[in-house]
């Protein structure tokens, strides 16, 4: 390892697409730090540097789809930093470029939001916030542009810190406390789980590099272990279950910016860190890995989108609902590692794909729909289901962006989010041709599983979207609720206009997904030049065309419109709602949040532990109160701290605090290193 | 050449268009027939439609933009459905649009445009309606998905003219499976278009009801759209059901003549006939379910679905082994 001189890299950061990158990434900390200048003044710190960071955002944006649309031939560089002979090392290859093509993506939307979103008197000083938030920005680029375990590690860490302050910026709260503690300590058990995993995987060399550990083979069993310890560690990242706890907590308690940058950006790094270990480290060895992640996946989809369905605080809600398709990325990378383990690479690079579009999408829109509920929670200081309503009324911008990210989520054509569950399905159906009996006959009840989670995912988006904007207003003081400022909307759009130009034209993140999935498995689904339609195969096999889909039914719309005016009338009276004659309805007689996910808590009652209270039908004042909680919380997460805390009690007799009994405890071990080494 | 499979697609929506209600109409004069009453004219269903767009519409005060457009999309999309699915002939210019996969996605489309147009004034019988929709619709989705996995096993596709085609090129194989898949598709199929055992089209009884629960707010000229759009989705389905199990007669790729056309066309109504007869006969001899025993009926058909898929895996091993 030699070290660079600093001519040599102005020279290296000359040209390349890798170093401006650099560049671009290193403005964010400036930005953060010159947020210090005037920590107070919102005016400084919100209008002023955070449009700038998403320019950058925008840079990134462009630089990564530049570098997709080229060769994508890896480019390095290695900075004299850290500690001696442990220089970082940073790469950019086509699955880092797509994965900083999505960070710049959502990124530029949610800076713009938060550029008119942050205001004074909301915890932490601007100034403050605007130096985590660049921060945590700036890591998640450089976990993407890691070249080896070490400054992996320190900008993984950089991250969960940053975003740990962030998520406890209203610190004078005890639940967000609680809530980011519990985030501290689930993202800490993760790194250590991923630092034995680097350590597992570099296989006696001692070498941390990617390249080296790209390069050393391990045996079977070492290999799995290091597989196993990355699914544990950006899976509690990521929130697979059973190591989703921390997910329904510090999403909700952050401020909404900071929610859609978690879950629209930084689960994404643990999906990246999983594609880059599994199959470009570890070079997908065995099936029954992808057996694993698949059920895994499968298992989290499910759970996420029923428990969602249950929630009436919309924030919680959509947390649950992130839990739900990172289990469906998940499900994805499950199925391709099966094909690929089977050696049948072109349904590997349509699972892929179909990951890869699928954690596209989810950062769009569930950064769009984290953003609407911070305008709702602006406009009406209410997070809770019950006690909103109607708000397509009163703040019809957000409504209608709200419903595109609303559509999108829940898989319906023409936009992204069906793109990708369709990808999905399609490769389900190739699994009949994988070599093991067993596995073609289980797994399309996974398909069939995934159908279910797609289809409670409407339902929980019906919910999410009937309950805040449709309806009555269930409080009187929301029917003066304001509609989100300039700045805010122009996040909101960029993010839906996202949703729908990918939903419509998936040919260009198929194309950008295509450089990934050439460089890991050395194969791309069909490139097909046409614009009308998408064939993952083959076109006699299976094809979908957004474009013509939502040509279809606007034309449809416009022709029976005009029908319709020109052959009968366009006539309207405005009377009372109708509801079968009963004229003394109020907005308390609408379904509320509880009562929408009733059909659920009814048929998939094995999920939750629910704890009732009913009334009695004499009670003049009835109160109706129901709790549902987590069966892995008593099943799992109170044992082990309980198991945790009496251990520490155990070793608290050492502790008898005085300095005699300590020395005794030096010499001791001093006496038994010494009888091993001799 | 171009222009004519235009025109042939451009016919084959139109066709659909017109004779949907009739369908429906058809279907309910054999209701009442099979419960010895005296039955409505075929023509009933037009002249409820002609009635309902010149009418002056009742629109609730606090109504919003989407309430008044969902009628449009709704009807918007099951046109468009109607062009994707070969029920005439295969080689249609927007056959390629979409797969069974995405169409299923389109009435998913359709189906939460109406949910939320339900919830939008904010009565209670809309926001129940809404509620029993979706769960209608997210039990009945494995089910469909199941049933298409069964044909992607048979012939290799989820396009539906590749499997209208495939079917064409080898006639004689029938294998047990697509029986049980039938089965479960029709039961699909009656859950998904608000039929007797899950629900009543011809209903009064507001608690028991789903779909028109949710139609409660519109009058005139919206709900004669919604109506529309209700029989164009029965049609539809019936389509899909035919491509997949009851293809004889469609025009298939290559056969472009006038007279494969006209076969094409009585098979059509030839089909529709027996398929409305049969489904009135179901609907006349089964009682409704309660709406908590809808999972059982659901669990069922997606149970016949998977049934189907496992006796195709284990013949399929045992003819290659």
């Amino acid at each position: 390892m030699s070290v660079y001189s600093w001519t040599s890299i102005i020279t290296a950061f000359s040209g390349t697409n890798l170093s401006s990158l650099l560049l671009l990434v290193a403005v964010w900390p400036v930005l953060g730090f010159a947020g210090l200048l005037r920590p107070r003044s919102v005016r400084f710190v919100a209008r002023l540097l955070f449009p700038l960071g998403a320019l950058v955002c925008v840079g990134v944006l462009l630089k990564a789809g530049a570098f997709l649309a080229s060769e994508c031939v890896p480019q390095e560089i290695v900075l004299p930093l850290g500690l001696a002979n442990l220089p970082f090392h940073f790469r950019l290859d086509a699955l880092s470029g797509f994965f900083l093509l999505l960070l710049g993506l959502a990124g530029a939307g949610i800076s713009t939001f938060a550029a008119g979103y942050f205001r004074a008197g909301e915890g932490t000083s601007p100034g403050l916030l605007g130096l985590q938030y660049h921060i945590f920005l700036a890591s998640m680029a450089v976990v993407i542009l890691a070249g080896d375990a070490y400054l992996f590690m320190v900008a993984w860490e950089m991250m969960a810190l940053s975003s740990y302050f962030l998520v406890t910026s209203q610190h004078r709260i005890p639940e967000i406390r609680r809530a980011g503690f519990l985030y501290l300590l689930m993202a800490h058990l993760g790194a250590i789980c991923i630092l034995l995993s680097f350590g597992a995987m570099q296989g006696g060399s001692w070498q941390f590099t990617f390249d080296a550990m790209r390069g050393t083979s391990l045996t079977p069993f070492w290999a799995t272990a290091a597989f196993t310890l990355a699914l544990l560690g950006f899976g509690a990242k990521a929130g697979l279950v059973p190591l989703h706890v921390w997910l329904p907590e510090a999403h909700p308690a952050a401020p909404s910016p900071v929610s859609a940058m978690m879950s629209g950006l930084m689960l994404k790094t643990a999906i990246y860190a999983m594609l880059r270990i599994t199959f470009d480290l570890l070079h997908v060895q065995f099936w029954q890995w992808g057996v694993a992640v698949l059920a895994l996946g499968l298992f989290s989809a499910l759970f996420g989108a029923v428990f969602a369905a249950v929630q009436t605080d919309m924030k919680r809600l959509l947390a649950y609902s992130s839990i739900e398709n990172i289990g469906l990325i998940f499900t994805g990378i499950g199925l391709a590692i099966l094909f690929e383990a089977s050696n049948l690479r072109l349904f590997a690079a349509l699972a892929l794909t179909a990951a890869l579009i699928h954690a596209l999408n989810h950062s769009l829109f569930k950064s769009l729909l984290f953003l609407s509920t911070g305008t709702v929670l602006h406009a009406t200081k209410q997070r809770s289901l019950g006690k909103l309503g109607g708000l397509i009324r009163s703040m019809p911008w957000v409504a209608v962006l709200a419903l595109i990210g609303t559509l999108s989520i829940a898989g319906l054509p023409p936009l992204n989010g069906f793109v990708s569950e369709w990808l999905l399905l399609q490769s389900f159906l190739f699994t009949a041709q994988i070599p093991h009996t067993f596995i073609n006959m289980l797994v399309p009840l996974g398909a069939a599983a995934l159908a279910l989670t797609v289809a409670l995912a409407a339902y929980v988006m019906v919910k999410f979207y009937g309950v805040i904007f449709l309806g009555q207003p269930r409080e009187p003081s929301l029917a003066h609720a304001h509609d989100a400022n300039w700045l805010e909307r122009i996040g909101l759009m960029w993010l839906a206009a996202g949703c729908v130009a990918i939903g419509i034209l998936p040919q260009f993140a198929l194309r950008a997904a295509a450089a990934v999935t050439g460089a890991l498995l050395g194969q791309t689904i069909a490139p097909n030049a046409s614009i009308w339609q998408i064939a993952p195969i083959a076109p006699e096999q299976a094809s979908y065309s957004g474009l013509i889909f939502l040509a279809g039914i606007v034309a449809v719309v416009g022709v029976a419109f005009v029908a319709v005016r020109l052959l009968a009338h366009g006539r309207i009276r405005r009377t009372p709602a109708w509801d079968c004659g009963y004229p003394w309805q109020n907005s308390r007689m609408q379904d509320t949040a509880e009562g929408f996910g009733q059909p659920i808590r009814h048929m998939f009652g094995a999920f939750f532990r629910m704890e009732r209270d009913l009334p009695s039908p004499y009670d003049s004042e009835p109160r109706y109160r129901i709790h549902i909680e987590d069966r892995f919380w008593r099943g799992i997460y109170r044992p082990l701290a309980r198991a945790v805390q009496r251990s520490a009690d155990a070793m608290s007799v050492l502790q008898g605090g005085r300095l005699s009994i300590y020395l005794l405890f030096s010499f001791l071990t001093l006496i038994v290193l010494l009888v091993f080494i001799l | 050449m171009r222009v004519l499979t235009f025109a042939r697609q451009f016919g084959e929506v139109v066709l659909a268009i017109a004779i949907a209600p009739l369908f429906a109409g058809w279907i309910a004069q054999c209701r009442a027939w099979l419960q010895n009453r005296s039955a409505p004219p075929l023509t009933q269903t037009y002249r409820m439609l002609r009635k309902l767009f010149h009418k002056d519409a009742a629109l609730a005060v606090d109504a919003s933009p989407l309430f008044r457009t969902a009628p449009y999309v709704l009807f918007g999309t099951m046109v468009l459905a109607a062009a994707i699915i070969p029920s005439l002939a295969t080689d249609l210019p927007f056959a390629r649009a979409a797969d069974a996969i995405a169409l299923i996605g389109l009435f998913a489309t359709a189906r939460v445009f109406m949910s939320l147009a339900a919830m939008d004034i904010g009565t209670s019988f809309g926001t129940l309606g809404a509620r029993r929709e979706m769960m209608i619709g997210f039990l009945a989705e494995p089910a469909l998905l199941m049933v298409l996995f069964n044909a992607f096993l048979l012939y290799g596709s989820t396009a539906l003219p590749s499997l209208v085609d495939g079917y064409a090129s080898h006639p004689s194989v029938i294998d047990p499976s697509v029986i049980f898949a039938a089965v479960a598709f029709v039961m699909v199929l009656l859950a998904e278009n608000a039929r007797v055992p899950i629900d009543n089209p011809a209903t009064h009884l507001e608690l028991t009801m789903i779909h028109e629960a949710m139609l409660l707010e519109y009058s005139a000229r919206h709900l004669a759209l919604i109506e529309w759009a209700s029989s164009l989705k029965l049609f539809n389905y019936a389509c899909i059901g035919f491509a997949l199990f009851l293809p004889w007669g469609i025009a298939i790729h290559g056969a472009d003549g006038a007279s494969a056309l006209l076969i094409a066309v009585t098979a059509l109504i030839v089909k529709l006939a027996l398929a409305g007869a049969a489904l009135a006969l179901i609907e006349s001899v089964s009682a409704k379910l309660r709406i908590f025993r809808a999972p059982e009926f659901l669990a069922m058909a997606f149970l016949l679905a998977v049934l189907g898929l496992l006796v195709h895996l284990l013949l399929g091993v045992s003819t290659h082994a």
